[in-house]
């Protein structure tokens, strides 16, 4: 008996799961999909009923120069925050795991906060210190307030592969012959490298994405991709921006994509048949 | 352990760690001298009063239990622990100040500690390529470092696709390509499976007088240390215990620390109750006595252990002029030999060792064992030998 109810509730519970596994894909993908397939909708209104097929949108958004200002805008931001960050959140992070110094708990702590802190605290922040100081609003304000806000996503990926790669090797790498830099060119980065790529990826998706902190940040006249999008938004809901959004889409998603399957071919090591190390 | 724990200083001539052949004017014959070494970690002292020479080409192993500081004086030899107080030298050359990549020493891991994103060529070929050997010259050096390994022909393969064997193998080449002045292995064989470890143990012992290399080897496990060292160095807390031959320390161990450690010494408690110039008699805890010989004469009623090997613990009928009768606990029987635990009484259990020649002695059965009086170790009531 009891197992008989047991079987019954277990049932219920499964299909209970599937209900709000199906209810949660479809809360997060609907949207995007909407988007998408919007973004072909030959109406004039950006909104239901489809009422054809057309491109028309996509044409107008290759003939928009401010779309087209703000997308380069967003590009060579989010490739500068990439760059930056994952070279400091590298250095960062190597220090955090390898190295023992005062006040190395706090400093772990700081790296993290930026991650913690909502977003709009810290846009008024910078800009409040920016004011504070007297200097004006520039575009390295806004590359610097991206590094800010990316550095901590990379300091913890990078963190987190960098305990799993052993000390020894490196001591292997010394004991050799190899420098310290040599050995961390040779032997720690190599090892390290499937973390940086999904670092340098995060952080350009981090930047690129940005809406919030961008609001604050911009210099006057200067729109990113979505601060372009909100403003086009307060005209009116064309498809233009339908288009725009799948843009986005594609390329905050095509590009850790990419990244991954990338990162794959890199890192056909096996690991198979490595030993446990007995401590002393 | 704490720092405080006071070990045995023996005062025997072992300990001195001087070269056997006494001369001071050999620093060009040793691979590595040791001068008063201490290494601390805040207020936890790792190693202390490290002095040791360590001759040009010769085996020694540093054997001893978990944190004795074993590891920490190979690693300080590496330059990968900073020495607190005295000097290293390698060579004859002061190290103190000379990083780790220009001690020119070969080092082998016992996680092997291979790169795994690199093939078995370039991991071998990665300490030639940083002494700027040419390409030419580099392939032939590690054809020649993989034959010596037996494992000629694995170049292109990866870490990950070898058994812990073979990647110790690689190890082991890696470290001795580029002729390094010392070879230093941290318990290269404790990863592997026992048949593995036999094999490889003979295989680096082969390896090392092939090369003439002078090799430091680091293990717990007291057989690797007897087959393959020329010489031992018996570690505990921090200190030397005892620096011998394999027989010097197993014959004759200088404490009860070694005497312990190295093969499972029956150490029997006692006063000496007679005393006839090198001759003694001991009357055992146990209830019974022995007579034993000793280097110098003892005073009577002073506590003595005496220390007998269970290999010279003879259950013969008959044998050896010492008899203690007892009643067989348990025997093991291994084909050529057999290990009986004998009880003396008095919860006194010996352990004896012996070849079978006649008849097994079962279980219950009450027996006779014998040993020569010179046939054993005593130590004074501080666990030092009496020598």
């Amino acid at each position: 008996m009891t197992a008989r109810t047991g079987d019954k509730e277990g049932r219920w519970a499964w299909r209970l799961t599937g209900f709000i596994t199906v209810c949660v894909y479809i809360f997060m993908f609907a949207p995007i999909i909407a988007t998408v397939v919007l973004s072909f909708n030959s109406s004039m209104f950006g909104g239901f009923p489809m009422t054809g097929f057309s491109l028309q949108w996509y044409v107008k958004l290759l003939g928009n120069e401010q779309v087209l200002a703000a997308f380069r805008t967003s590009l060579w931001i989010a490739v500068v925050t990439a760059i930056v960050t994952t070279a400091v959140g590298l250095v960062t992070a190597f220090a955090l795991v390898r190295f023992d110094f005062r006040g190395k708990q706090i400093l772990s702590t700081l790296v993290i906060l930026p991650a913690l802190v909502p977003e709009t605290i810290l846009g008024v922040g910078l800009l409040v210190l920016i004011k504070a100081v007297d200097q004006p609003r520039t575009l390295l304000i806004l590359v610097l307030g991206h590094i800010l806000l990316a550095v901590p996503y990379v300091v913890l990926i990078v963190q987190a592969r960098m305990v799993g790669v052993r000390r020894v090797y490196e001591e292997a790498a010394l004991s050799l012959g190899a420098s310290r830099l040599a050995s961390f060119r040779e032997i720690t980065l190599p090892l390290l490298l499937p973390a940086v790529i999904a670092g340098a990826l995060l952080a350009f998706t981090i930047s690129f994405d940005n809406t919030s902190a961008s609001l604050f940040w911009r210099p006057a006249g200067v729109e990113t991709m979505p601060t372009q999008i909100l403003s086009m938004l307060k005209i009116s809901i064309s498809p233009e921006i339908n288009a725009l959004g799948t843009v986005m889409i594609l390329v905050t998603v095509g590009i850790p994509l990419i990244g991954g399957l990338i990162l794959q071919s890199l890192t056909r090591l096996k690991r198979r048949g490595e030993p446990k190390e007995e401590t002393q | 352990m704490t720092t405080t724990q006071q070990t045995p200083r023996p005062a025997s001539a072992g300990v001195s760690a001087q070269p056997a052949d006494g001369s001071a004017a050999g620093a060009d014959r040793h691979a590595v001298e040791f001068r008063d070494v201490q290494i601390a970690y805040g207020k936890f002292v790792a190693v202390r009063d490290f002095s040791l020479s360590i001759a040009k080409g010769s085996f020694v192993t540093l054997l001893g239990p978990s944190g004795c500081g074993k590891t920490t004086i190979l690693r300080s030899i590496a330059g990968l622990v900073d020495i607190t107080s005295g000097q290293i030298s390698i060579g004859g050359r002061r190290v103190d100040d000379v990083p780790i990549y220009k001690r020119n020493i070969g080092l082998v891991f016992q996680s092997y500690a291979l790169f795994p994103h690199k093939t078995v060529f370039d991991n071998v070929a990665f300490g030639l390529k940083y002494r700027n050997v040419p390409r030419a010259e580099i392939a032939r050096k590690v054809g020649q470092a993989l034959e010596m390994v037996r494992l000629p022909g694995a170049e292109k393969k990866l870490p990950s696709q070898l058994s812990g064997g073979q990647q110790q193998r690689i190890a082991l080449a890696r470290a001795i390509v580029f002729e390094p002045e010392v070879l230093l292995l941290d318990e290269p064989l404790s990863a592997l499976d026992a048949n593995m470890r036999e094999e490889m143990r003979v295989e680096i012992k082969k390896i090392q007088k092939a090369t003439g290399i002078t090799a430091i080897f680091v293990t717990h496990d007291q057989e690797e240390a007897l087959s393959m060292s020329d010489r031992i160095v018996v570690m505990n807390a921090g200190s030397m215990e005892q620096i011998g031959t394999p027989q010097e320390v197993y014959d004759t161990p200088a404490t009860a620390f070694v005497a312990d450690f190295l093969g499972k010494a029956n150490m029997l408690a006692g006063t000496v109750s007679a005393v006839d110039g090198a001759k003694a008699t001991v009357a055992l805890a146990a209830g019974q006595s022995v007579s034993v010989v000793s280097p110098r004469p003892l005073a009577q009623g002073a506590a003595v252990t005496v220390v007998v090997r269970p290999q010279k613990l003879s259950v013969a009928p008959g044998s050896g002029e010492n008899r203690l009768s007892g009643r067989v606990v348990s025997t093991s029987y291994l084909g050529g030999s057999a290990i009986y635990e004998i009880d003396l009484g008095g919860k006194t259990i010996v352990r004896a060792n012996n070849a079978i020649t006649g008849r097994l002695a079962r279980e219950g059965e009450t027996v006779e064992v014998g040993f020569d009086p010179a046939g054993c170790v005593l130590l004074d009531d501080k666990g030092l030998r009496i020598a």
